[in-house]
């Protein structure tokens, strides 16, 4: 009877507490006093409103520009010659979105750049988890060597490349250094090599060989991905008599989807917002316009050409909006997507 | 009976005795091996035919210039005189100016963005807000707004206000800080170097978003128990950080670094980069050709410091052992 009166009493008991009560027990006013007095306790609670005023000031950082573009896409032109001005616009008007739309063709572009980013990522996503399947997971010969090359191609500036990339696609052609000057593959079948310039093409087939914008780094993640898979998954595989392709299509994939869908936000998001390699292939008036070609959001629409005073504020703005219609797509992709991007990584097995 | 069984009998060879291989079959691991090559191929012969073609061009044209118009091909043959005239004051005046860029920048962005790691992995209020709006950067602030900011900046700055004090009243003006720390006494370099960082900010913030995402995959790989345990031995949070979060998290900073010595080195913005670009971009092919043997050499010191970067760090760098 003794016994079972000091044994501690229950009083809460759910997933995340468990109160119990129990002789001699402390009241919580004694101990609300004590903790007062330790210094740990002081230095955490500054340390909560510091982190969280930190917090708070980077946040504003990254948003704001964000904020002050919206609002100036919103002014007219008197707005940026007025001094009074400086955020909230006084005039309110959509002109500027207006005559983007009209007049750069925002809805084509728009068309063409989902169209292109979604085939790059679709294509990169898987070129780039079979190869770094193919690297991590098979012992062959010169293997070393096309790691070597992985990582070539992620530290080799692009815009090192960049002229020659133009004219390698200005004139297509497999197996052919044009300073040597032979002809290739496909000169010696049909007699002129292929211009694919102007076309997406170009996009489609770098995506194909895994080294399109940012390859190297997918690549180099997904490595990093399978070693984190161990072996014997893919042994007790083998051992059923699946052979290697089936393992790769039900066994692994279904594995690495959530590391593919951080690979897919960003390939399609890069390829979306990427200016160099759109700059070298689809640079004449004859290519489709695409959202980050220099002909939709670098160009003023002819309606709202202006002079004098504060014209090159105005430009400004005018480019400034239409980089804000370019992002403002990605924005619904990056809300659908934000949460795989910290799973897939912390997945991945990236560190060590 | 295979091949080999009957050349053995042939032979009078024992072949369960005999060391020496008759032109040994292939081992299942190494037939496994093989089809390996099957996953790599579309890299493998993408590489050889075209990339590898583009790669040896790029280079090749810092010594001479083909143009195909209409299938005309035409030849100029400048040899090495590019690169001398590539090295010339102005080049290596911006080169030491990028790398004393990457000097303060590469630091900069590793203590900020492990920082914020650090900070976005505690249970807080807002975290998941938190961490949503720190990685808006990885998604949004690449590529076309990397030039849109650019063109802001050359405009004067006062196109837009970021935020980050270039424009009047921004949060510290240049003047006003300096008369702080000169009356502290504390050297006018370093004054600079501090009002720079603070006024660049947005910069850095939107340069660490990828860093900050593998930082904080790091942290969270690092088993709960280990902290547990190290609460229970009466640890306080500030040696827990150096004895346990920074050396687990020290392969990361090791990737982070390279990552970003590679990612600030070829960004557009950086100033050799626009440097080189601008003879890249020139119409006259000798000068383009002068841009080629830059880059190409901005490239080899590039190497050179992801290199010396990865030797010194290695040296730090603790791998936990696991079985």
């Amino acid at each position: 009877m003794e016994q079972q009166s000091t044994a501690p009493k229950l009083l809460k008991n759910t997933k995340k507490k468990i109160r119990v009560d129990y002789e001699g027990k402390t009241s919580s006013g004694k101990r609300l006093q004590l903790k007062l007095k330790t210094a740990s306790f002081w230095i955490d609670k500054v340390w909560y409103v510091f982190r969280f005023i930190i917090m708070l000031g980077i946040s504003y950082v990254i948003l704001y520009p964000f904020f002050s573009r919206i609002l100036q896409s919103f002014m007219t032109f008197e707005d940026f010659v007025d001094p009074t001005v400086s955020l909230i616009p006084k005039h309110w008007t959509g002109e500027i979105y207006k005559f983007i739309t009209v007049e750069n063709h925002y809805w084509t572009a728009m068309r063409n750049t989902f169209f292109l980013s979604l085939m790059c990522a679709v294509i990169q996503t898987f070129i780039c988890c079979m190869i770094g399947y193919g690297i991590s997971k098979f012992k062959f010969r010169g293997r070393k060597l096309l790691m070597f090359l992985v990582i070539l191609t992620m530290v080799l500036p692009p815009d090192t490349l960049r002229l020659a990339i133009k004219q390698h696609f200005d004139s297509f052609d497999f197996l052919t250094v044009q300073a040597a000057g032979y002809r290739g593959i496909i000169e010696l079948i049909t007699g002129s090599p292929a211009a694919l310039n102007g076309t997406f093409f170009p996009f489609a087939i770098l995506s194909l060989i895994g080294c399109g914008f940012k390859n190297g780094l997918y690549i180099f993640m997904m490595i990093q991905f399978f070693k984190g898979v161990p072996d014997e998954l893919e042994e007790s595989a083998y051992v059923d008599g699946s052979g290697a392709f089936r393992t790769f299509i039900q066994i692994i994939l279904p594995l690495s989807v959530p590391m593919m869908i951080t690979i897919f936000l960003f390939a399609f998001s890069w390829q979306w917002t990427d200016e160099l390699y759109t700059g070298i292939f689809l640079q004449g008036s004859n290519a489709p316009v695409t959202l980050a070609s220099s002909r939709f959001w670098s160009q003023i629409p002819p309606s709202l050409e202006v002079s004098g005073a504060g014209k090159s504020l105005y430009q400004n703005a005018i480019f400034n909006t239409a980089g804000m219609m370019v992002i403002a797509p990605l924005i619904l992709v990056y809300l659908f997507g934000q949460r795989y991007l910290v799973q897939g990584i912390e997945r991945s097995g990236l560190v060590g | 009976m295979s091949v080999m069984d009957k050349l053995a009998d042939k032979w009078h060879v024992d072949r369960r005795h005999t060391k020496i291989p008759l032109l040994r079959k292939s081992t299942l691991t190494e037939r496994k091996a093989r089809t390996g090559w099957l996953f790599v191929l579309p890299f493998a012969l993408g590489m050889l035919l075209i990339y590898l073609p583009i790669i040896i061009d790029s280079f090749c044209f810092s010594f001479l210039f083909v143009q195909r118009l209409d299938g005309v091909r035409t030849t100029e043959f400048y040899g090495i005189t590019a690169y001398q005239k590539a090295m010339t004051q102005e080049f290596w005046k911006t080169l030491l100016q990028g790398f004393e860029q990457l000097l303060i920048n590469v630091p900069t962005i590793l203590i900020f963005s492990l920082f914020i790691a650090v900070i976005l992995n505690q249970k807080m209020v807002g975290r998941a807000a938190f961490r949503a709006i720190f990685f808006i950067p990885v998604i949004l602030a690449t590529g076309l707004m990397d030039s849109i900011n650019a063109q802001d900046a050359l405009s004067g700055g006062a196109g837009i206000d970021d935020g980050s004090g270039d424009s009047e009243g921004g949060l510290i003006s240049l003047m006003d800080a300096e008369a702080l720390f000169s009356s502290m006494e504390v050297g006018s370099g370093l004054v600079e170097i501090v009002v720079g960082l603070v006024n660049r900010v947005y910069d850095i913030v939107n340069y660490s978003g990828v860093q900050m995402l593998i930082f904080l995959a790091g942290l969270q790989s690092i088993s709960p128990s280990i902290y547990e345990a190290c609460q229970i031995e009466g640890a306080t949070s500030w040696e827990t950080f150096w004895k346990i979060t920074f050396p687990m998290i020290s392969p990361m900073i090791l990737v982070n670094g390279i990552y970003t010595i590679i990612d600030s080195f070829t960004k557009s913005d950086n100033i050799v980069m626009s440097y080189i670009n601008n003879n890249l971009n020139s119409i006259t092919p000798a000068t383009r050709a002068i841009g080629n043997a830059q880059a190409w050499m901005y490239f080899a010191m590039i190497l050179l410091v992801i290199a010396a970067f990865a030797g010194i760090a290695s040296l730090f760098v603790f791998y936990q052992k696991r079985d």
